[in-house]
């Protein structure tokens, strides 16, 4: 719907905000370290507190790394549209003729590169406090990438649910378990299924699926979400 | 053109106006006065759509804005009383992320900020400004889009003597090039034209 508009495509707003997003997150770089430095640490300190058994942290390696990227997603998920509710630009956003979903995806897009895309690039070099096996590794990294493009996408929505709330980081959280638990469950037992030696295709279609699943929806629950959270 | 039927508006339990009517024509300017909690605010959000009436419906050139919304919305621009930019960016960076979100009127950029007075401040993050500069960054995301109406929420807070004087030379000429400006203010306006006002008890 773009007819009385010739010079702003409907995508025109998603990638400004892609564009503006990410130039804050150059600027502001804690807000990205934050939840990468939460997923090593808890994965750093997992080993140290188990002992050096290797066969025990090779058992429990893929659902603590899952466990702590899930975790991590969630810290960074309040601070989605927090400070554009703050300052007002979601007020602006709101406003303005372009489709909402479509910056919504925007945002969302914005919150996997910085949070999702970095815990999956990260996620080999922690995998080796682990002793996980480089072949067992690569799947974790897949997993984790449709595992989190599925997390930013179901958080836009809960955080755009909770944007008008102080401190609704608990709610959020409760809000997006129950949608993020498929997402845990295959994504850690592929992982340990990779480790033991059996089939994992079913475990990648299931979490590809997903993601797509989400990504279908997503935008415009959040949109509606944050309409009616913005009053 | 806008015209509002019938407005009805409660926050909480209080009712802020009820069975509000008016018309808005281009050359035309509304003023919405009353004292301070009295629903400018309210009244200027609901027009925008952001809060949900109680009752009434909004037209925009004789389509209700319900169902025409994209239209509506890419008709107007709103200066409301938080600025909406990003304190981390340059003046120069929020603009440029304001024209991926409304069409452009085209008009020199250099020339729009030199107008306002802010062309010196190009290069520094926004909170290196001060309030009123803010708002003059504010001024001219309304000048660089290209929209027959503006909403203007307590525009003069935060301005100097100067700066009030701008906006208000900025919003006749708005009028006389047939636009239409809503204003929510409780100082004089001295704007020429066709002004309508609007008391909220």
């Amino acid at each position: 719907m773009t007819d009385h508009d010739e010079s702003l495509g409907t995508f025109s707003g998603m990638f400004g905000i892609i564009r503006r997003d990410l130039l804050l997150a150059w600027k502001r770089p804690g807000d990205v370290m934050n939840p990468l430095f939460f997923f090593a640490m808890v994965a750093a300190l997992f080993p140290l507190a188990v002992g050096p058994s290797p066969e025990q942290l090779q058992f429990i390696g893929p659902t603590v790394l899952w466990v702590a990227a899930l975790l991590a997603m969630l810290l960074s998920l309040n601070s989605m549209f927090l400070s554009d509710f703050e300052d007002g630009s979601l007020d602006q956003m709101l406003v303005s003729p372009l489709p909402l979903s479509a910056l919504a995806l925007g945002k969302a897009t914005v919150h996997w590169l910085t949070s999702g895309l970095p815990l999956v690039l990260v996620s080999p070099v922690v995998a080796i406090t682990f002793q996980m096996p480089f072949s067992v590794t690569g799947f974790l990294m897949l997993t984790l990438l449709f595992g989190t493009i599925s997390l930013s996408l179901l958080g836009s929505v809960g955080a755009a649910l909770t944007v008008g709330l102080h401190r609704g980081t608990a709610l959020l959280s409760l809000l997006i378990l129950p949608l993020a638990m498929p997402v845990l469950i295959f994504g850690a037992r592929t992982v340990s299924l990779v480790a033991s030696g059996d089939g994992v295709a079913g475990g990648l279609y299931f979490l590809g699926a997903y993601a797509v699943l989400v990504l279908s929806f997503a935008p415009f629950a959040t949109a509606a979400a944050l309409r009616i959270s913005n009053e | 053109m806008l015209s509002a039927v019938e407005l009805t508006l409660f926050r909480g339990e209080r009712c802020l106006f009820k069975g509000l009517n008016f018309a808005l024509n281009p050359g035309e300017l509304l003023l919405l006065e009353g004292r301070n909690g009295s629903g400018k605010t309210s009244l200027v959000r609901a027009l925008a759509g952001l809060i949900e009436l109680e009752s009434g419906e909004i037209f925009w050139d004789g389509e209700s804005v319900r169902t025409h919304r994209q239209a509506f919305h890419a008709a107007l621009v709103w200066m409301a009383h938080r600025v909406g930019l990003k304190a981390d960016l340059t003046l120069v960076e929020n603009l440029k992320f304001e024209a991926h979100l409304r069409t452009q009127s085209g008009e020199d950029f250099d020339e729009v900020l030199k107008r306002l007075d802010i062309d010196r401040l190009k290069r520094l993050p926004l909170r290196a400004l001060s309030a009123g500069q803010q708002r003059r960054v504010a001024l001219a995301r309304m000048l660089m889009s290209r929209v027959p109406l503006w909403l203007m929420d307590e525009p003069f807070t935060n301005l100097d003597r100067e700066g009030r004087t701008l906006v208000m030379e900025l919003a006749t000429e708005h009028l006389e090039r047939g636009g239409m400006c809503i204003m929510a203010a409780h100082q004089d306006v001295e704007i020429g034209g066709n002004v309508q006002k609007i008391v909220l008890q």
